[in-house]
Parts: structure tokens; C-alpha cells; sequence
């Protein structure tokens, strides 16, 4: 198995420098071949088209290189060139004047863009060549170019998943390519709270970050790491099985015949998903509080003296927070279960019945296996959304409560995004968060990517038909 | 004799079903009724804090008054928040709708790699980028005094990810519908303006609601963009302050109160539209 992951490997690599070979022939061929136009589109880019009246294309391909020049002479350069060292030149007072130096921050995130600027602009440069040479070869086979209206046209037509995806891949280029990538960079350089842009320089320090992450010295995060992982993991698996088989149950029971007012009780479960969280689970905060109504209810008829301390106890904090999800996480299962519950076929259970099965052998062995079968990729999604469940954490016990034995501000709560969240709000600890964010990547990514392929619906699509 | 041996079995299990059901339907209705109650609650008689008693000794609508009064900027933090749940509604709506027709109906070249990068961005945490996002709206001008556009734009921008479930659905209008359509003559735009939208109905209505609950609930990148700007928050960032800064006992109430004037609309629209999102959470989770 190794060894063909290996091999397979190998041949991309093969592939890929084939391909780059062809290419580079085909560049070449198009040049030697190519008309003084085609030639003179090597250096000015859309020249070719516009020459052969081409005009839309061509001016498309010649405004990107404008802009592309405009960008790296004016601006891009600057910040690009000092990207291996993120600037020397540290913010500094001249008398009483503040003379301001490199911008790191600024340095990196303008490095990054002109980085993509670059790739972007051979990548265009390749289509321009493409473009001349099939002009070329269409005007030698005798046949006629399409006209600029018919270029236009096209963008509604043959060409319309441009127009449509334009906009969209413009927004998630910028607002989140752009950003992840720079990040990552973060996690590789010093960018903390005393090394702040633009008063402080910061600069690459290589892996140093992630062994910090992972180590288990005095200045480490490593106990804290793996303690926060560890219950990252458990939060995730028992948010997800037990709302899921609760949810199952109460689904089933709702839809049991016989029972009156279906759509009433599915009506109040739902109320949960239709009131904003950020108010309900505030006021569920604040009920476990020390001086809430549980607790205040609980003293005033006497059965306990003093407070139970729901989000000052670690244990009891994760326990209530597991509790509420419930609260939260039943009626999404519901919905979704009752909608499946309806397909499966009546028959199955009219022939187990007279089987003499009892109902939880028929819930054993019919519901239960078609559930699992149809919702495996649902669990998996809700699995990794539990994973960066941030929304319940944060709002009902804020990660808390703090404990001495945790590093790095994290408290016995705390998910990875939460901490993630608390070390670039409340520490400015940049550098840290951004190692915490790939880690977190990387665990989502093993759930998401490496289990989706083992699961039975996936593998084997025809299953349960 | 068999037969009535399992009708009454059937019963006693209705009976216990009920009891359970009612059970369960206390404790999911509990926080919300003591919401109501609390929001009541006078302020001047009795307090604004956390008492052990949920139906309050007087009614009053202290809570409700003061929050209307222009003590505090609640009216604008509500425009705000409005505004911004309806132009995230449309616009993401807009962009989910366009990414999915290319991506279901359209072949071109790298759209596999297109949807396998996006996917792979998706698995990174939201809050990571948020230091970035800062900057990058900053240059913008569009932070603090400007944050509701910068909200705005920050969450389109990257709606077109979200594509799943709407893809999912436009894979189940059969394609031979397309067909006939361009063998007529009709453009790719032209399908998709007058015949794919208007038989999409369900699938939009359930986009734009998803949409615009969000924006009620964002707290964590609202606080950050519209840090000390007062008159830039949202309901859910100036309400944070009511419960989680330490004069919360005084606020409690008129947290309450705010609570429900932004639970009303919320609710009573989810609830009118809720066949809509029904079918759309029941189709992405199976397809997944």
C-alpha cells in the first residue's frame, strides 16, 4: 500500500514535469512559428489579439499587465524585496520625532499578495501565448475569428461560469486565500505581543513556534496543548454521538404511531435553532451561575446550602456544557432524522413485527443500521463542526474556569479555537494563535478527509437501495 | 385476544411517551419563558439583577423603557444589525446561487481543482484570519467607524464557499430540462435567469434565512472590527457587555428585555419559513 502511494508519487512528479516539458515546447514552437504579432505578445501581452481585431481579449490581456507593472513598480517591489527578513529598519525617534521604519506586518501580507501577483500574471502570460496561437492557427486554416459581440456574448453563453465565479473567487481570494496564507507565514515568525507592527520589527524564527507548541519544558505549552487537545477530541465525540442518538430517540418517539400533536412538539424542540444562541445560551449561562435561578431555586428550598459551582469546577463545567448542547443539538437531529425516519419502508418493520420482534430489536436492526448508513457524512460534518464549536463554549463558560496547572491563559474548557480565539484577543500572542490554527487544521483535516473515505455510504453508494 | 394484548401495551408506551414529551418540552421551553418573565421584571421596585425568583413580583416595563429611552444607543445598534442581516442575506444569496449553477451545470477547466482548494480552506478556523481581516479592512477604511461595511463585505466575500447544499439541490433538477432549453436557443444566462431561479424557490428562501440569522448572532469578528466604536456594534457585541462586564446584576433584565425584542422577529420568521429550512438541512445532511 505504501509503496503504491509511493509510486503513484512518483508519477505525478513525472507527469507534472512532462507536462511542464510540453509546454515549454509548445511556448517555443509558437514563438518559432509565430508572426511578428505573435512575437511581439511575448513581451506586450494582448498585442497579438488586438492587431488581428481581437479587441476584448486582447485588452484584457494588456490591462493585466498594466496593472501588474503598476502594482510591483508602485508598491509590490518595496514590500517583496524585504520578505526574507521582514525589514531591518525598526521604528525609532529622531529627537522627539517618531521616524517610522519597516512595516513587517505590512511587509508579509503585501509579500504574499505580490507572491499571487506573480503567479497570476505567468499564468496569464501563458494564456496570451495560447490565444495567439490558436488566432494563428484558425487565420491559416482560413476560417474567421469570432467577432468582439460573439467574445461578449459568450460570457452569457459558452463562457458564463466566468462571469459567474468572477466575483466569488475575487472574495474568497482575498478575504480568505490570502489571509490563511499569510498566517501560516505567521506561525514561522515572532509576531507576538512585543513584537508589534508597526513600533516593533518581527522576523523569522523557523520552526521555533511548534516546538514550543509541543514542548514539555518550563517555557513550553506542551502539557497545556495536549490536555486541550485531549478534550477537544472528547467534547467533540460526545457532543456529536449523544445529541445524535439522543436526537434519534426523540425523533422516534414523535413520530411513534399514535401520538398526537406531532407538529406541536416539534414546534417547541425547534424554538432552539429559531432564537438566536447568542441570547438563549447567555440566559443558560447565567441560570448554572453561582447566583443563577438554579442555584438560587435549588437554596431557597433547601436542598443544598451552598452553591453548586457549575462553571467554576472543571468538571462540572464540561459535564454542563455537554448537558446544554443537548439542549441545543437534539432538535437539529430531529429535523433531520424525521425527514429519514418517513423513508424508510413500512414493510421492513410490518414483516419484523410479525416476526415477533420487539421494538428495540426492530430499532437495532432496521432503524439504526439505515440511520447510521444514510448520516454517515452528516455525523462527520457535525464531528469536525463540534471540533471548532466555538459559539457554545465561548458563550456559556467563556473556556473558563482557569486553572494554575494550564499555560497560556487556556482554562479547562477551552477547545483549540477558543484558545486560538483568547490568544489573539486577550495576549496578542499572534505568533502562538497561528500555530494553534494549522494544528487545528490539521486535526479537522484527519476527521474530515481521512474518515469521509472509510465511510460506508461513500465507499459503496449503491448500499442500502 | 393477541390484538388487544398489543394495543394496550401500545397504551401504556403512548403514556409514558407523553409524559416524556411534555418533560422535555418544560425543559426547552424553560429558558425562554424565564426570559419573557425576567424582561418584566420591575426595575425600579424590585432589581435589574439575578434573583432566585423567575416570575417577578411586579410587572413593569421598566426594562423595555429604558432600553428606548436613548439612554444607551440600542435603536442604532438594532439598525445595525438589521441592515446588516439584510444586505448578508441578499448578497450571499446572490453569490451562493452563481457559484453553484457554474459548479453544478458548467464543465471547465479546473473546477475539481476549484472545489478541492475550497474545501480545503474550509477546514481552517474562521477566528485564525481574524488579526488580517483587521488590516486588510483597515486599509479599507472600513474598521470601526466603518465596520458595518466591513462586516458586510467580509462575510460575502467568502459566502461563495458555502455552496454545498444549494449545489446539491440544483444537481436534482434534471439537466435534460437545460438541454432542451439551449437546443431552443437559450443562453446559459438566459437558463439560468428564467428557468433554474424560479425553480429554485426553496433552496433560496432557505440561503437567505440562513444568511440573515448569522449576522444576530455574530459576536466574536463584530467586536474586534467595531473595537471602542460604540455607535458601529451590533445587538449581540453592546448586549455582550450587559451580562459578561461586572455591573451584569443591574443589566440583567434589560438584557432580557433586549433579548426578546431581538428573539421576535428572529423567531417568528424562522418559524414561518421553517418547511423551507427543513428541506434544506435535511438535504445537505444527506448528501453531505
Amino acid at each position: 500500500m505504501a509503496n503504491g502511494s509511493k509510486k503513484e508519487k512518483k508519477n505525478n512528479i513525472a507527469t507534472f514535469f512532462s507536462a511542464l516539458g510540453n509546454d515549454c515546447k509548445k511556448i517555443g514552437l509558437t514563438f518559432k512559428e509565430g508572426d511578428i504579432r505573435t512575437k511581439l505578445s511575448f513581451i506586450i501581452m494582448g498585442l497579438g489579439p488586438i492587431l488581428r481585431g481581437q479587441i476584448l481579449v486582447g485588452l484584457a490581456l494588456m490591462l493585466s499587465e498594466v496593472i501588474f507593472i503598476w502594482y510591483m513598480t508602485g508598491f509590490g517591489w518595496t514590500y517583496l524585496s524585504k520578505i526574507t527578513t521582514l525589514g531591518t529598519v525598526a521604528t525609532h525617534k529622531v529627537k522627539r520625532k517618531t521616524v517610522y521604519g519597516d512595516n513587517s506586518f505590512l511587509i508579509l501580507l503585501f509579500g504574499v499578495l505580490s507572491i499571487f501577483a506573480v503567479i497570476a500574471i505567468i499564468a496569464l502570460w501563458r494564456l496570451n501565448v495560447e490565444e495567439n496561437r490558436r488566432e494563428e492557427l484558425t487565420l491559416k486554416a482560413g476560417k474567421k475569428l469570432p467577432t468582439n459581440l460573439e467574445t461578449f456574448g459568450s460570457l452569457f453563453d459558452k463562457n458564463f461560469d466566468k462571469t459567474l465565479l468572477f466575483l466569488p473567487v475575487t472574495g474568497i481570494f482575498l478575504f480568505t486565500l490570502l489571509p490563511i496564507v499569510f498566517m501560516i507565514f505567521i506561525a514561522f515568525t515572532n509576531y507576538d505581543y512585543n513584537h508589534q507592527a508597526p513600533a516593533n520589527l518581527f522576523t523569522w524564527v523557523g520552526l521555533q513556534n511548534f516546538k514550543e507548541l509541543v514542548s514539555f519544558g518550563s517555557e513550553g505549552l506542551g502539557p497545556t496543548f495536549f490536555k486541550v487537545l485531549a478534550w477537544t477530541l472528547v467534547w467533540a465525540f460526545l457532543a456529536t454521538f449523544i445529541d445524535y442518538f439522543l436526537g434519534l430517540a426523540v425523533a422516534i418517539l414523535i413520530n411513534k404511531k399514535g401520538i398526537r400533536f406531532k407538529k406541536l412538539w416539534r414546534t417547541i424542540l425547534v424554538m432552539t435553532i429559531a432564537v438566536p444562541q447568542f441570547v438563549s445560551l447567555l440566559y443558560v449561562a447565567k441560570m448554572f451561575a453561582n447566583d443563577g435561578i438554579i442555584n438560587g431555586f435549588l437554596k431557597r428550598v433547601g436542598l443544598i446550602q451552598s452553591a453548586i459551582p457549575f462553571w467554576s469546577n472543571p468538571m462540572l463545567a464540561r459535564v454542563t456544557i455537554v448537558v446544554v448542547n443537548i439542549w441545543i443539538g437534539i432538535p437539529y437531529l430531529m429535523l433531520i432524522a424525521t425527514g429519514l425516519l418517513m423513508n424508510i419502508p413500512e414493510d421492513l418493520y410490518e414483516s419484523a413485527r410479525i416476526d415477533g420482534a420487539s421494538a428495540w430489536q426492530m430499532f437495532k436492526s432496521i432503524t439504526l443500521p439505515y440511520m447510521l448508513f444514510v448520516t454517515g457524512p452528516f455525523l462527520l460534518t457535525q464531528f469536525t463542526g463540534n471540533l471548532n464549536n466555538f459559539g457554545v463554549i465561548y458563550l456559556l463558560s467563556g473556556g473558563g474556569p482557569g486553572t494554575m496547572s494550564y499555560a497560556g491563559n487556556a482554562g479547562t474548557t477551552d477547545l483549540l479555537v477558543t484558545w486560538l480565539y483568547k490568544m489573539t484577543v486577550n495576549d496578542s500572542n499572534y505568533r502562538m494563535a497561528a500555530v494553534i490554527g494549522i494544528m487545528v487544521f490539521i486535526v479537522t483535516a484527519i476527521f474530515a478527509l481521512g474518515v469521509y473515505g472509510l465511510l460506508p455510504s461513500v465507499k459503496d453508494e449503491e448500499g442500502f437501495q | 385476544m393477541i390484538k388487544t394484548g398489543y394495543k394496550s401495551k401500545q397504551r401504556i408506551g403512548n403514556f409514558f411517551a407523553y409524559i416524556f414529551l411534555i418533560l422535555i418540552s418544560i425543559i426547552w421551553l424553560f429558558p425562554f419563558v424565564g426570559i419573557v418573565l425576567q424582561s418584566f421584571r420591575s426595575f425600579a421596585t424590585e432589581s435589574g439583577g439575578m434573583e432566585s425568583y423567575i416570575i417577578p413580583h411586579q410587572f413593569s416595563l421598566d426594562n423595555y423603557k429604558f432600553l428606548f429611552s436613548g439612554e444607551t444607543n440600542f435603536l442604532l445598534w438594532y439598525k445595525n444589525t438589521v441592515i446588516i442581516a439584510f444586505f448578508v442575506a441578499a448578497l450571499q444569496t446572490i453569490v451562493i446561487l452563481c457559484v453553484s449553477y457554474a459548479l453544478s451545470r458548467m464543465r471547465f477547466a479546473g473546477r475539481t481543482l476549484l472545489m478541492k482548494s475550497w474545501l480545503i480552506l474550509g477546514l481552517f478556523p474562521g477566528f485564525l484570519t481574524m488579526i488580517c481581516l483587521y488590516f486588510l479592512l483597515k486599509q479599507f477604511g472600513l474598521t470601526q467607524a466603518g465596520a458595518i461595511p466591513g462586516l458586510i463585505l467580509v462575510s460575502v466575500a467568502s459566502s461563495g464557499m458555502g455552496y454545498y447544499v444549494c449545489k446539491g439541490y440544483f444537481d436534482t433538477i434534471p439537466k435534460a430540462l437545460d438541454e432542451a432549453a439551449r437546443i431552443d436557443g437559450a443562453s446559459r444566462a438566459r437558463i439560468f435567469f428564467t428557468m433554474t431561479i424560479p425553480m429554485s424557490k426553496p433552496i433560496i428562501i432557505y440561503t437567505a434565512l440562513v444568511a440573515f440569522m448569522a449576522p444576530w448572532n455574530d459576536y466574536i469578528f463584530a467586536s474586534y472590527v467595531a473595537f471602542g466604536h460604540d455607535k458601529s456594534y451590533n445587538v449581540a457585541v453592546a448586549m455582550f457587555r450587559w451580562v459578561k462586564t461586572n455591573d451584569y446584576q443591574g443589566y440583567f433584565t434589560r438584557f432580557c428585555a433586549g433579548g426578546v425584542l431581538i428573539a421576535i422577529p428572529v423567531t417568528l420568521l424562522f418559524m414561518f419559513l421553517q418547511k423551507y429550512y427543513v428541506e434544506g438541512v435535511t438535504g445537505g445532511a444527506v448528501k453531505g
